[in-house]
């Protein structure tokens, strides 16, 4: 098989798809692999380069040995097993690092990996590959040199796509429901899967008591930013409902001095493009025009807009807009929130609620959505426990002796 | 419905802010409370922001609607039996179309503030007109569509018509000579979208070393710049193309959009945008949507008596702007005047949403034309 002249590759420059397509799998966090991304991870931190590239810091910070090693401890995958093979990945077009996550998910799990990097050039891409291009080129990663080719092609090339896609174990797509539908069109082997990253819809609760009797606001505020206005509010991890437990007045209380707060930091830092001033405006009118009762709290400026809710019914996810706007609703107890979750709800981020009534929730009313509970500030941060899935088991294959006692084999 | 007899006896550009200023707030204050009462969803609308009319001081004190709502909800003072035309805009591929709901009353309005508003640059109320467009654009007239629209509007000012192009967009040379002998010496009036005129007109005549004697024409145009700016044809190269090909020295550019036909803003003598007496223009800082000083550029918003059977009286559009000045235009009209620099761009956004399918999410390239 001959490279297509329209894909290029970032790293290792200069190689072929065909290796990686042969490459043998590893078992789950092998040495080999933790080395490698050790040595990434090192590299990219004491790059000068990635300290204007926070993005690039906090995936070689994720990617630390003590950091796999506490993920491998966390979650032990008790069988024997493999990688499944070959991995194809097609990461999101505007999250420059999220293909470096994706990666290494396909690694630790024991693949070889083909990652399609975003089309945009990327300051991020550039950094990454290259120290990527740089490790496998040496000596002692020469076990890993098949295991990854990060290559990009212009997007419509549907027919390398198809290819790449025959050759696939398991195709890995990021970018939401429009993107996944298109890369769909592309068959897969009769044994290979999908696992599809698709569009998600994720809120918040907070609460009222606790807020005001022990939150540290300022660092709530941040992280509540981080969270947010950090990607335009156009993370799928982002909250769209900010949702407040507790009675009337305290809860009057606290969500004054919370979205106080945050305007502070919201002020200083945050610039609205115009298109999306009038595309939060239009959005927040548009649910007042259909649901009577509703009202429009506008901050300072047009950054912060918040819709207050008159009920909370299913469908509240189909209502959500970027850059800085907010619906925001009272309940009295954590049960009012299961009517409204179903599949597209991933991420309940939290504050002053104690975590296990949130689990709680979740599994008392069989809930078919919420993959994720965090607290504020931390929605961002990636996890190999990703929509639902644990990805190095999702990625490998079990070697089963059907009594189930075989000890999954060193080295 | 209100009585809008004494707009239609103002002079379009006679009168000054002292004079336009109160009256059209006041006008436009009812307008709000009409709609607000007659049409639901406006009302709610009004209603979660907290507009309080009390509060209502000056112009900038009323409530604006963003245009795209006329995409997502039907917004209409009417009941649906008395909607005799609904104009749509011309959306881009994918795109539900802004719906606009005429009634007898307002239709009339629109067309008689139009009459006025051309009749004030042409010489006659009625004349031979060319339209830069072939006959097809108005065979569907189930569904105005913004061109067809426009074309049929314009054409209350024909007292004849002839379509400059074929069905392959080319100019019609024979059809034009035999037109122009028969009303030689009458004053004609051309009209056509501006990329038209100059796709589809200049553009062949120049190509082909022709030329039309259209010395005693005036021409009105719209539709935007957008398409002649990505090919770096500015409005002089526009104009000198019409002398050189065409003789045409009387050339109107007009601002409008079909969520407010009618009250369109026409091109003066030098070169500037005025607003007429039934409407006026508010740029707004797109960061809080304060109103922007003299000379900044921000969104424009557009106000207008006209609309009655539907809230499209105060209209925040995605165009950017800026008010050159008010009631000093050397041209002599009274009134703002004001520059339209083009649609704000795309918004750039970060995070995991992705820009598949097609390359990008649908691009909200509506061209602003005036449709009747």
């Amino acid at each position: 098989m001959h490279n297509d002249p329209e894909i290029e590759f970032l790293a290792p420059m200069g190689s072929q798809l065909s290796d990686a397509a042969q490459a043998r799998p590893l078992i789950p966090f092998s040495p080999q692999v933790l080395a490698f991304l050790g040595e990434l991870s090192q590299a990219l931190r004491e790059d000068q380069r990635a300290r204007t590239l926070p993005d690039v810091y906090a995936f070689a910070f994720w990617c630390r040995p003590a950091s796999l090693q506490a993920m491998q401890r966390d979650r032990p995958l008790a069988e024997p097993r493999l990688g499944r093979g070959l991995v194809f990945h097609i990461a999101p077009g505007n999250v420059p690092v999220n293909f470096a996550y994706s990666l290494c998910a396909g690694l630790l799990a024991g693949n070889s990996n083909i990652v399609r990097a975003p089309s945009e050039n990327f300051a991020q891409v550039r950094l990454i590959a290259e120290w990527v291009d740089h490790l496998l080129k040496q000596e002692r990663h020469s076990e890993l040199r098949h295991h990854v080719r990060l290559v990009r092609y212009p997007r419509d090339a549907q027919n390398i796509t198809a290819q790449l896609s025959s050759l696939c174990d398991v195709r890995v797509i990021w970018g939401g429901d429009a993107t996944i539908e298109a890369i769909r069109r592309a068959p897969l082997a009769a044994r290979a899967f999908d696992l599809t990253f698709a569009d998600r819809y994720s809120l918040c609760v907070i609460g009222a008591r606790a807020y005001l009797d022990q939150v540290d606001r300022k660092a709530l505020a941040q992280g509540f930013y981080n969270d947010t206005y950090l990607f335009d509010q156009n993370a799928c991890t982002a909250p769209h409902l900010v949702l407040w437990l507790g009675e009337a007045p305290e809860v009057e209380q606290a969500r004054t001095a919370f979205w106080e707060a945050l305007e502070h930091l919201v002020e200083v830092r945050y610039e609205l493009q115009p298109r999306a001033a009038i595309d939060k405006w239009s959005h927040a009118l548009h649910y007042a025009a259909k649901h009577p009762g509703a009202r429009i709290l506008q901050g300072k400026d047009n950054r912060l807009t918040r819709v207050e809710i008159p009920a909370l019914t299913a469908g509240i996810e189909n209502w959500h807009a970027n850059s800085g706007l907010f619906f925001e609703y009272r309940i009295r107890s954590l049960g009012e929130i299961a009517p409204i979750v179903n599949r597209r709800f991933q991420t309940l981020s939290h504050a002053g609620i104690d975590e296990p009534d949130l689990h709680e929730m979740v599994f008392a009313g069989r809930l078919t959505g919420i993959d994720r509970i965090v607290p504020i500030g931390r929605t961002l941060e990636f996890s190999l426990h990703w929509d639902g899935h644990h990805l190095p088991s999702a990625l490998s294959r079990v070697i089963d002796n059907g009594i189930g006692q075989l000890k999954p084999v060193k080295d | 419905m209100m009585d809008l007899a004494d707009w239609h006896a103002a002079p379009p550009y006679g009168l000054d802010h002292h004079a336009k200023g109160p009256r059209l707030t006041e006008t436009l204050l009812e307008l709000t409370a009409h709609h607000a009462n007659h049409c639901e969803p406006y009302g709610r609308m009004l209603q979660a922001q907290g507009f309080d009319p009390r509060g209502v001081t000056s112009l900038a004190d009323l409530p604006f609607l963003p245009v795209r709502l006329f995409k997502e909800i039907d917004l209409l003072s009417i009941p649906r039996d008395q909607v005799v035309k609904t104009m749509t805009s011309s959306g881009t591929s994918g795109q539900t179309p802004s719906r606009i709901y005429l009634d007898r009353d307002t239709s009339a309005h629109q067309m008689r503030a139009l009459t006025r508003i051309v009749s004030a640059v042409t010489d006659a109320q009625r004349m031979p007109m060319i339209v830069v467009d072939s006959p097809a654009v108005i065979q569907d007239r189930a569904l105005f569509s913004a061109r067809g629209a426009g074309i049929l509007g314009f054409s209350i000012f024909a007292r004849d018509r002839l379509f400059a192009l074929d069905e392959h967009m080319q100019p019609n040379l024979d059809a034009l000579s035999a037109f122009l002998d028969k009303h030689a010496g009458s004053p004609i009036l051309v009209f056509g979208f501006t990329f038209m005129v100059w796709q589809h007109l200049c553009k062949p005549l120049m190509q082909r070393g022709q030329t039309l004697e259209l010395s005693n024409a005036v021409l009105v145009h719209g539709g935007g710049w957008k398409t002649l700016m990505n090919e770096s044809v500015s409005p002089t190269t526009f104009k000198q193309g019409l002398l050189s090909t065409c003789g045409i020295h009387r050339v109107h550019d007009y601002y409008g959009m079909v969520e407010q036909t009618g009250s369109i803003a026409m091109e003066c003598e030098r070169g500037h945008l005025h607003v007429p007496v039934y409407s006026d223009v508010i740029v707004r800082c797109p960061h809080d949507f304060s109103v922007a000083g003299l000379g900044e550029r921000g969104l424009l918003q557009m106000l207008s008596v006209l609309p009655q059977s539907y809230p499209g009286h105060s209209l925040l559009t995605e165009d950017e702007g800026v008010v050159l000045g008010e009631d000093d235009c050397p041209c002599g009209r009274r009134g703002k005047y004001f520059k339209v620099l083009g649609r704000i761009p795309k918004a750039e956004l970060r995070g995991c949403s992705d820009t598949y399918a097609a390359g990008k999410v649908a691009t909200h390239t509506r061209e602003v034309v005036n449709a009747q």
